[in-house]
């Protein structure tokens, strides 16, 4: 018994954006408040801000209009400009919990001068286990989609 | 669901569980309380659809519920999709903008 271990599940995502590998690592790392889907927020205040500190160890976390701060988590790994890990250490029905360790990988893939390919991958969504249900609850109460394709939209005139 | 989770002993239990599926007796020589005391939680947790029960043979086992996870992971990959979207735009607004 107990021989069939946990597998990691993983998230992966690609995207390819118009930038060179440099430019496009800063404007993912310091501009995540201009693409984050501010619904996606887990402070008492609205959204204002998405920091994340620019050094390993740094924090990741979101500032609200009130000026409080909210922990996501903390950078794992920062290596300009081909490789970001964050920690994602928000739990069930989205509060900080520092027990809990999922990774966010990217991976930025220089194809030519002014292009970059992002490779995502949320990794060890297993360790979420415990906490599916109390998420699966959180999630139905998000009201779908819609709001995040609605500014996208805008964004892109 | 969220009582479910409220308990230490329960998310003990879980995180066994999430290592394989277990029979209730070695599961009870793995955490710190009575086997009457484990099958007790694991009906709250059954309850709670975080566990489910499978038959093997004349045993049963019990283990994490992989919907569970399955809501998890689909959720994620439609948030990372979402951020994406709205990056690469991000982007090509950028590239537009240096190039004028």
């Amino acid at each position: 018994m107990g021989a069939e271990a946990t597998t990691e599940i993983v998230v992966h995502k690609t995207v390819t954006v118009p930038l060179g590998v440099r430019r496009t690592f800063e404007l993912f790392t310091a501009r995540m408040t201009d693409f984050w889907p501010s619904e996606h927020s887990i402070g008492t205040a609205p959204l204002a801000e998405v920091v994340v500190e620019p050094r390993e160890g740094g924090r990741w976390f979101e500032r609200g209009e009130d000026g409080s701060e909210c922990s996501w988590g903390r950078v794992a790994r920062w290596s300009p400009p081909n490789r970001l890990v964050l920690l994602w250490q928000i739990g069930a029905d989205w509060t900080y919990d520092p027990s809990l360790e999922t990774e966010v990988e990217i991976d930025f893939v220089e194809e030519s001068p002014d292009r970059t390919r992002l490779e995502l991958r949320h990794r060890h969504l297993e360790r979420f286990g415990e906490r599916a249900e109390a998420l699966r609850a959180a999630f139905d109460g998000l009201g779908g989609w819609s709001g995040t394709l609605t500014r996208f939209a805008e964004f892109a005139r | 669901m969220l009582d479910a989770l409220g308990d230490p002993t329960r998310r003990l239990i879980l995180e066994r569980l999430l290592d394989g599926p277990l029979a209730v007796g070695v599961l009870a020589e793995r955490v710190p309380v009575s086997r009457p005391a484990v099958s007790q939680h694991l009906k709250v947790l059954k309850e709670a659809e975080l566990v489910v029960e499978a038959a093997a043979g004349t045993r049963r086992l019990y283990r994490v519920n992989p919907r569970g996870l399955d809501v998890v992971r689909d959720y994620l990959d439609r948030f990372w999709s979402s951020t994406l979207d709205n990056f690469a735009a991000l982007a090509a607004a950028e590239a537009e903008r240096e190039e004028s």
